[in-house]
């Protein structure tokens, strides 16, 4: 119960930063609708639900990688690793409260963002709203590990997309497809290792 | 408590600091001095546990039981003295940790100011909410890396009266005259 008092501790101070700071969620939330407003007059009139579906999952990943870049800014800026992992408390417990917090930033910007999709373009099914949920998942527990690492490394700014993006093909695979089994399979096997490797990332000896 | 023998760090080609060899025992005061770029800092984040010696063998104490304050007062800007310290104190699983709080923020001149933002702080302020953060948990090694850095002269005293605390203390600082007559071990780097 110690592990996931640390963690819900962690995700409230980092929701508590972005309530005060208010930088990442706006950012996502003007970038998606944006983003969506500008497929929905490039797209020619008649074009398939499929493409548009294609077009949906793109915004989503960058608007992702968009809240993603944000999320150890004050850790990096602050040199807050540095207090946190001398604390007594798992390791892997920063990264799932980083994680909680970035998926909650991300269903906030999707509750904004699929009827959006859903008024520009074709109506939204349940499986295209399960795969959404399945991959944010993936996203938040795969991307908040990169993030960290990124964060160590000088071009950070690069360096993210380059780690992110690869891993993310499987997700806009899956998502396009509504393989909602693929992604929860996905999401299983990343959250994992994730969880794993977390330690090593944010730690020097 | 602490004790090194043949300590190096190297970042890449460049040579940080080689051949440390220090023994500290449990109550002792060991004092960093050097000019700037010469390792204090890199040397003290090797002891606290957040960096990786490159050679030498190296004992350190339970991560829990060491306090680490660096260049920076290791807190958020956006969270006020209060939720930053309620942070820590569950972190590291205090079990009187209102009132434990309430004592370091009045000691360091914090308590009207409990609520308020730090990044509307000065870097003064900063610098003793970094003090009350690193005593939160009451640890048994104190590392401080050049702790007068932006107090004023009652901040200083403040911090002063903390060197009479019996505890392990690493201290790196230019102002080697304030902390001499505690010292019980010396490194000086070139």
């Amino acid at each position: 119960m110690t592990y996931f008092s640390d963690v819900g501790a962690l995700a409230r101070k980092d929701l508590l930063l972005e309530l005060r700071a208010k930088e990442t969620l706006p950012s996502m939330l003007l970038f998606v609708i944006a983003t969506l407003t500008i497929f929905h007059f490039a797209l020619p009139r008649g074009t398939s639900d499929a493409a548009a579906l294609g077009l949906l999952w793109a915004a989503l990943i960058f608007t992702a990688l968009l809240g993603l870049t944000r999320a150890f800014v004050a850790e990096r800026e602050q040199g807050m690793f540095d207090a946190l992992v001398l604390a007594p408390c798992d390791r892997s417990a920063i990264w799932l409260g980083k994680a909680l917090a970035v998926l909650t930033f991300l269903v906030a910007a999707e509750v904004v963002a699929l009827p959006a999709f859903a008024a520009f373009f074709s109506g939204l099914n349940g499986r295209t709203v399960a795969a959404v949920a399945l991959a944010d998942v993936g996203i938040a527990t795969v991307g908040t590990l990169f993030g960290a690492m990124a964060v160590a490394g000088r071009a950070r700014e690069l360096l993210l997309p380059l780690l992110f993006l690869p891993m993310a093909i499987p997700i806009v695979v899956g998502g396009v497809g509504g393989y909602l089994w693929f992604l929860a399979g996905y999401d299983a096997i990343f959250a994992v290792l994730s969880w794993a490797a977390f330690e090593y990332v944010v730690s020097e000896t | 408590m602490i004790a090194a023998r043949g300590l190096a760090k190297r970042y890449g080609d460049r040579r940080v600091f080689a051949g440390v060899d220090l023994e500290l025992a449990a109550g002792g005061f060991l004092l960093v001095t050097g000019p700037n770029g010469s390792g204090k800092t890199t040397l003290l984040r090797v002891l606290a546990g957040l960096a990786a010696p490159t050679a030498g063998e190296l004992r350190l104490p339970e991560r829990h039981t060491v306090g680490y304050l660096g260049h920076e007062p290791l807190v958020y800007r956006e969270l006020s003295p209060l939720e930053n310290l309620t942070l820590f104190g569950r972190l590291y699983r205090l079990p009187e940790r209102a009132e434990r709080i309430g004592m370091l923020l009045e000691r360091f001149g914090l308590w009207e100011a409990r609520h308020e933002r730090v990044s509307t702080f000065s870097r003064g302020m900063q610098q003793r909410l970094g003090l009350c953060r690193v005593l939160l948990h009451e640890p048994a090694l104190l590392l401080l890396d050049e702790p007068y850095n932006a107090l004023d002269a009652q901040g200083a005293e403040l911090l002063d009266a903390l060197f009479d605390e019996p505890r392990t203390w690493i201290v790196a600082t230019h102002e080697p005259q304030r902390v001499e007559r505690h010292a019980t071990e010396r490194l000086a780097f070139a």
